[in-house]
């Protein structure tokens, strides 16, 4: 089977496999999870049982349909964090290249700023501020990691510019938004698909950092982070309770990066279609 | 005792889906010997020569044959004796010095690099050998040129300091991959001459890959011609260029020696020109890229700008479409005068004055499709529907020679030549009066390359437009510009009818140039040579 016309190695069937399954287990969480997200429906910190096949968490919630429900928010924040930023930071990183000095510098020196801050400070700064919502926690998560995206999609747009291709475009006197659309984007798609990836992974990891101070998404909804914070106490009294979420954290990005390795790997490949430029 | 010092037998590369690169070639090379591998792009010259090393780029394997080196069969090596064997007995000179070198090494270093690595020498043996070298490729200052990084020296002196790294371990086999085609002609001929002084001082063996027959005329003691991977002819250098056996060797000589003559004789008579350039300068920085240039264009004509690289050719491509801001002269189309920078300036002026590129490569996005490459301008200056814009697109592709289907093929699946000639429908899209041409054969192959200048030519009789060719290549010049511009620094030093810029009196500068286009002759070299050292003494 091919991808894109590319054939997955071993370790990329594997990624696409872990992938495939928590995406399915996010949009049937309803039909999947055997209990409802927010009843409490035993003991604390019940152990694994035949009713409960993870026990319970730290009010007598299934941890099972939990981290199902979980699934659900965490990789839907945070798939939506990197869309967002995506858009964000490529537009914007394009535009500093195509559009001239003036405006690479505004947006560069900008950028800079923002990138000598550490993210969860800044994160923690706007998230007090404005309390944390889940719009206004992937808002914020969405434009500070931008910034990221906005290098890279510079500097692989800065590449592109000099190619004599976008230089026939603009002699026949296209605008900025067919240069960025139809002769940039396309070409610095492979590298970008490659970077979502990571972000992605970041993003996740990011969310469930917030959620374990307190920051990220809000109870009743369950995510692996917060999860990780509400059961943390169970570990000293040698229960595995924090571990599920945190395992399922683990696996996701696992599973995302084994995918991004095989998609760097088709880029650098000679027959990849960067080389071919 | 025999003296042949290295042998290939039944040769056969392969790529990995399975392509024949290289099919079943066999060669000798004697000591003393140099051999010519002459063939187009793709014909698996290249591939020759590394797979004499037991190398293969990525994506080839060598699947039969031997190698020999001294009666040794080095395929047989284990992969740490074969990486002995190379740099020691056998060395690759490359066509790009600047992308061989490290940018971030100084010069020294990386020539005393291998004989250092292979134990063959102490570090001052190895400097005081480098040092040699220098001194016999005539390199300036050879104590000192050393300390120089790669961006510090010319492209000429790079490619001899290349020369100077495959030298350093005393190999007896030196494998030269078009050393001296991206050099100018004035540059290629020192190179050339001390490349053939320093195989013939050392008594080794070489083999000589190019796709120009003058070049290889010259240093070649036999030729081997190749073709799709196979050999075509093998025979003694005088015997290929004057008796060839085969047709397409002979094609390959014969294209090579109609451009001597001057094909394109009266220039149309113009009343008003279509492009007038008048007192042009442009800067980068303080640089003067193009210094007070008068040049015109009219209907129907060719007017090539010659010129050594770096002499402001392109530069003065810029400046007429408005890529490089003119600071004072001006530029007229059809009259009116042109704003000096690309913003600003109306479609109807931009659609008038179209570009070819050097290198077809670049110039398509690898992402788009034939037909929306070329269907684009048509779509955008002339505001046709989709279906109208697809009869145009082929019927462009017929105009330039290519099948109506190629619409919904990506450019990365044409080859050099295709490309070019979408670049060419591009510009025809646009119909315009004016096509710029800069060095639009220069990366194609002879015979490919012949087939473009054909089709501009054919073009401008059908469509009557006017062609300002910029090109280093006298030979074409002479055969399709009715008028000639000679650039130097900048500045045009002479300009006129091509027959009278090619006769005498000569701008002592054309002069050079002209005396620096390799012939095909054997000896036409060691002339040059001996006319040049009989003027400086």
């Amino acid at each position: 089977m091919r991808i894109f016309g590319y054939k997955p190695s071993l370790s990329a069937w594997i990624g696409i496999l872990i992938i495939a399954i928590f995406l399915i287990i996010a949009i049937f969480a309803d039909w999947i999870a055997p209990f409802p997200e927010e009843e409490t429906v035993s003991a604390t910190w019940d152990s694994p049982s035949a009713d409960y096949l993870l026990g319970t968490d730290n009010i007598g919630r299934d941890m099972l349909s939990r981290l199902i429900f979980g699934a659900r928010m965490t990789i839907g924040v945070a798939l939506v964090t990197t869309i967002l930023s995506f858009i964000l930071g490529t537009v914007t990183g394009f535009l500093a290249a195509v559009g001239g000095q003036v405006i690479d510098q505004a947006l560069s020196r900008l950028v800079d700023v923002m990138l000598s801050i550490p993210l969860l400070i800044f994160a923690l700064i706007i998230l007090s501020m404005f309390g944390s919502s889940i719009p206004t926690l992937i808002i914020t998560i969405a434009v500070l990691d931008s910034t990221r995206v906005f290098r890279l999609s510079r500097a692989v747009a800065m590449n592109l510019v000099v190619m004599e291709y976008v230089e026939v475009a603009r002699l026949r006197g296209e605008g900025l938004w067919w240069v960025m659309r139809r002769e940039i984007l396309p070409n610095a798609l492979p590298p970008m698909i490659s970077e979502f990836g990571l972000r992605f992974c970041f993003n996740f990891l990011f969310v469930a950092g917030l959620s374990f101070l307190g920051l990220g998404i809000q109870p009743p909804f369950a995510d692996w982070g917060g999860m990780v914070r509400d059961n943390a106490k169970a570990i000293s009294f040698g229960l595995p309770a924090p571990l599920w979420p945190a395992f399922a954290i683990a696996i996701m990005t696992v599973g995302v990066n084994l995918v991004v390795d095989w998609i760097l790997s088709i880029n650098s490949r000679p027959s990849g279609a960067s080389a071919e430029m | 005792m025999t003296d042949t010092i290295l042998k290939l037998d039944n040769l056969r590369v392969e790529s990995l889906s399975g392509l024949v690169i290289v099919d079943n070639v066999s060669l000798e090379l004697k000591r003393g010997e140099v051999l010519g591998l002459i063939g187009e792009s793709g014909a698996g010259k290249s591939t020759i020569g590394l797979a004499s090393m037991v190398y293969a780029r990525a994506g080839c394997r060598i699947t039969g044959g031997r190698v020999e080196i001294d009666g040794d069969s080095i395929r047989d090596l284990s992969a740490d004796d074969r990486r002995k064997m190379r740099g020691q007995r056998i060395a690759y000179i490359a066509q790009s010095a600047a992308a061989s070198f490290n940018p971030a090494h100084r010069l020294i270093d990386q020539v005393c690099e291998m004989p250092i690595e292979h134990g063959l020498m102490t570090a001052a043996e190895a400097k005081a050998w480098a040092l040699e070298l220098f001194r016999a490729l005539d390199l300036p200052n050879p104590d000192t040129f050393g300390e120089r990084y790669p961006h510090q020296v010319s492209g000429g002196q790079l490619q001899r300091a290349m020369a100077a790294m495959a030298m350093s371990c005393k190999p007896d086999i030196l494998v030269l991959d078009e050393p001296t085609t991206a050099l100018d002609v004035t540059t290629q001929i020192e190179v050339l001459a001390l490349l053939k002084k320093l195989i013939r001082d050392y008594n080794m063996a070489a083999l000589y890959i190019t796709h120009d027959l003058a070049v290889v005329a010259q240093v070649a003691d036999r030729i081997m011609v190749l073709r799709h991977g196979k050999m075509v002819e093998l025979g003694a250098t005088e015997q290929i260029l004057l008796h060839p056996n085969q047709e397409y060797t002979a094609a390959l000589v014969a294209d090579r020696k109609a451009s001597d003559k001057i094909a394109v004789e009266a220039p149309p008579e113009q009343a008003m020109p279509l492009l007038s350039v008048s007192s042009a300068t442009g800067v980068y920085g303080t640089f003067k890229a193009v210094n007070n240039v008068t040049i015109t264009v009219s209907r129907s004509e060719t007017v090539a700008v010659v010129g050594e690289s770096g002499s402001g050719k392109s530069s003065l491509a810029r400046l007429i479409v408005g890529l490089l801001p003119r600071t004072a002269g001006d530029v007229k189309l059809n009259g009116k005068s042109l704003l000096s920078t690309l913003k600003g300036r109306d479609r109807e002026d931009l659609r008038q004055i179209q570009l070819i590129y050097q290198q077809p490569d670049v110039a398509l996005n690898p992402r788009q499709t034939i037909g929306e490459i070329i269907g684009r301008p048509v779509a955008f200056y002339f505001n046709r529907s989709p279906e109208e814009v697809k009869t145009r697109v082929a019927e462009l592709l017929r105009q330039v020679g290519l099948p109506e289907d190629y619409a919904g093929r990506l450019s990365t699946a044409l080859s050099g030549g295709q490309k070019q000639r979408v670049c060419i429908a591009r510009a025809l899209a646009a119909e315009p009066q004016i096509i710029i041409c800069d060095e639009p054969t220069s990366a194609l192959d002879q015979l490919v390359a012949d087939d473009i200048l054909k089709l501009l030519k054919r073009l401008q009789d059908d469509l009557g437009v006017g062609y300002l060719f910029i090109t280093h290549d006298l030979g074409i010049v002479r055969r399709i510009a009715h008028r000639t511009a000679v650039m130097l620094r900048g500045e045009i030093i002479a300009q006129g009818p091509t027959a009278q810029i090619f006769s005498p009196p000569f701008h002592p500068y054309t002069e050079n140039l002209l005396a620096s286009v390799p012939e095909m002759r054997t000896d036409w070299l060691d002339e040059v040579l001996a006319k040049r050292s009989g003027a400086a003494a």
